[in-house]
C-alpha cells in the first residue's frame, strides 16, 4: 500500500492549521472586539465556506490562479510561483476553506470573557496585545483548542477543493480523500478500506481528545 | 480634585437614558454615588476611568485633563492611573492571587510595595491560590489590593460589595476605610446601600434616572432630610416571655431576631408563629397581627 496519500495528507493538516492560526488570531481579535459599520459583512465572508459547495471555491481559486489569467500569470512570472496543481496551491485554497473553523472558535471564546477582565488589565496601564497574550488568550485555552483541532480534522476531510485546485498528481497533490477515490474507480476497495479506515481512527481520535480535553477529563493526568 | 461635567445618551435599552451629572470630589475626599439601579451610576464610573466615552463635557484630574470634547482630547484611561475594583472581581483566572498583584505593578521591582499590599490586606495564605478557588469577600480583597498595586491617585469602586454576605461586607468596608487613609487616596464609590455611605463616606451624590439629585454630607442627605416618624416592618413571633408586668416578644425578621416590649394587651391574641406588624406612627411603637 502506498502511504505517501495519509503522509501528505497529513502534512497539508499540519501546515494549514499552522498558518491558519496566526492569521485566525488577528482577525478573530478584531472581530471579537469592534463595533465597525463592516463587521457583519465580514463576519459573512468568513463564514462562506460553511454554506458554500467546496467545488465553487475550488472552481474560483481555479481560474484565479490559472497561469492563462492575469494574477496567476504575474504569480507566475514574477514570483515563480504556480498554485494550480501544486502543494502550495492546496495549502492556501485549505485555509480559506478551514477559515471559519479557526476563527469562530477564537472569537466566540474572547467575545464570551467578561468584559471586565480586558478594562481591568487596560486600566492597569497595558496595551491590547500585552492583554490579549497575558490575559484573554491563556482564558480561552478550550477555544484556541476546539480552532486549532477542528480546522486540522476539517483539513483531513476536504475533496472537493482540493480535487478542483491540486487534481491528482501523486506525491504533491494527490491526498487520502482523493485516493479514495481513485481506489474505488479502480475497483481496489480494499486499499481503499485501508486509508478510510484510517481518516475514520485519526479524526475520531483527534475528536476524543478535544473533548476530553474541554470536559476536564485529562486534568487529572497533569502534574 | 476631581471635576466630571458630562453628558452621554445610553441607548442599549428601549427607553434612552441620557445622563448629566456634574461631579466635584476634593483630593482625599471619599465620594458615593448612590441611586437605584439604571441611575447611571456605573456608567458614569466608567466615564471618569475612560472606558465609556461621554457624548459632550470635561473630565479634569486636578491640572491634568483627561477629556474634553470641545478640544477633541480624549486621555487613554490606561494612562490615567486609576485603580478600579469591579463588582465581580475581575481577577485574571489564569494567575495566582500573587501573579494578579504582580501583573498589576507599574514597576516590576517594586516588590516592596507588593508585599505591603499583601500583608496589609493579609493576603499572606492565599497568595499561591487561583481566584477560582477564592470565597466573594477574599476575591474583592484580592482585587482591592490589586487596584491598589499600581499606586493610583483615584480609586474607583463599582458596587465591590453588593455581592457579600455580611460578615465579608463589614470586614471590607474596614478595609476600604483603613487603605483610603493609608494611601491618601481619592474614592469614588458607587453604592445603594445607605449605611455602607453612611459608614465610609464624606461626601455622597444622589443619582436618579441620569441626573444629580442631592448631593452633600451622607448624615445630612440621609438622616436630616429624609428622618420619618413612621415605619412599619413584619416579622414573625419566636418566642414571648413575661418580664415582670411586660411581656417580651422575639420577632425574626429575614435572617435577624429582634425584641419587642409589649404590654399584655397587646399580646392577648398572640402566639409563637404568628405573622406581626411592628411599627409607629408619630413616634409611638405599635404591634398588629397580620396572619390568621
Amino acid at each position: 500500500m502506498n502511504w505517501d496519500p495519509i503522509i501528505l495528507t497529513f502534512q497539508l493538516a499540519s501546515v494549514t492549521t499552522f498558518l491558519l492560526f496566526f492569521i485566525a488570531l488577528p482577525l478573530g481579535y478584531w472581530l471579537s472586539q469592534t463595533k465597525n459599520k463592516f463587521k457583519p459583512l465580514i463576519e459573512t465572508l468568513v463564514s462562506m465556506p460553511l454554506v458554500l459547495p467546496p467545488t465553487v471555491l475550488g472552481f474560483y481559486f481555479l481560474i484565479a490562479f490559472s497561469p492563462g489569467n492575469a494574477f496567476g500569470s504575474w504569480l507566475n512570472e514574477w514570483l515563480g510561483i504556480k498554485l494550480v496543481f501544486s502543494f502550495s496551491g492546496l495549502v492556501i485554497a485549505s485555509i480559506l476553506y478551514s477559515l471559519p473553523f479557526m476563527v469562530h472558535p477564537i472569537q466566540s471564546g474572547l467575545t464570551n470573557l467578561p468584559t471586565s477582565l480586558h478594562d481591568a488589565s487596560t486600566l492597569m496601564g497595558k496595551s491590547k496585545t500585552t492583554t490579549l497574550f497575558k490575559v484573554l488568550l491563556p482564558n480561552c485555552k478550550a477555544s484556541l483548542l476546539t480552532g486549532i483541532i477542528l480546522s486540522f480534522a476539517h483539513t483531513i476531510g476536504e475533496f472537493g477543493v482540493v480535487l478542483m485546485i491540486g487534481g491528482n498528481i501523486p506525491g504533491e497533490t494527490k491526498v487520502a480523500s482523493i485516493a479514495i477515490y481513485d481506489e474505488v474507480e479502480a475497483l481496489n476497495y480494499n486499499t481503499a478500506n485501508v486509508y478510510s479506515l484510517i481518516l475514520c481512527v485519526s479524526t475520531f481520535l483527534i475528536l476524543l481528545f478535544v473533548y476530553l480535553q474541554n470536559g476536564g477529563s485529562l486534568k487529572k493526568y497533569r502534574r | 480634585m476631581i471635576k466630571a461635567h458630562i453628558e452621554k445618551t445610553l441607548k442599549a435599552s428601549e427607553n434612552p437614558l441620557k445622563i448629566d451629572v456634574k461631579i466635584h470630589v476634593s483630593r482625599g475626599m471619599f465620594a458615593s454615588l448612590y441611586g437605584a439601579s439604571g441611575a447611571g451610576k456605573t456608567s458614569t464610573l466608567r466615564m471618569i476611568s475612560g472606558l465609556l466615552k461621554p457624548d459632550h463635557g470635561l473630565i479634569t484630574n486636578h491640572e491634568d485633563l483627561w477629556f474634553d470634547s470641545n478640544k477633541n482630547i480624549t486621555k487613554n484611561p490606561k494612562h490615567r492611573n486609576i485603580g478600579y475594583v469591579f463588582q465581580d472581581s475581575a481577577l485574571f483566572p489564569n494567575m495566582t492571587v500573587f501573579e494578579n498583584l504582580e501583573y498589576a505593578l507599574t514597576n516590576k521591582r517594586d516588590t516592596k510595595h507588593l508585599y505591603q499590599l499583601i500583608k496589609l490586606m493579609k493576603l499572606d495564605e492565599l497568595c499561591n491560590q487561583k481566584p477560582g478557588t477564592l470565597s466573594g469577600g477574599q476575591k474583592q480583597r484580592v482585587a482591592l489590593a490589586r487596584a491598589l498595586a499600581q499606586k493610583p491617585a483615584l480609586l474607583l469602586l463599582d458596587e465591590p460589595l453588593a455581592a457579600l454576605d455580611n460578615e465579608s461586607r463589614v470586614e471590607l468596608q474596614d478595609c476600604l476605610l483603613q487603605v483610603h487613609k493609608t494611601f491618601r487616596l481619592t474614592t469614588l464609590l458607587v453604592s445603594h446601600d445607605i449605611a455602607e455611605i453612611l459608614k465610609l463616606s464624606d461626601q455622597v451624590f444622589v443619582m436618579d434616572h441620569g441626573k444629580i439629585t442631592q448631593q452633600g454630607s451622607p448624615k445630612t442627605i440621609f438622616t436630616q432630610n429624609s428622618l420619618n416618624e413612621n415605619f412599619e416592618i413584619t416579622g414573625e413571633i419566636s418566642k414571648i416571655e413575661r418580664q415582670g408586668i411586660q411581656f417580651c416578644m422575639t420577632v425574626r425578621i429575614q435572617n435577624t431576631s429582634v425584641k419587642i416590649m409589649a404590654k399584655k394587651f397587646e399580646i392577648e391574641n398572640l402566639k409563637v408563629g404568628d405573622e406581626i406588624l411592628v411599627g409607629t406612627k408619630n413616634f409611638n411603637p405599635f404591634v398588629l397581627k397580620t396572619s390568621d
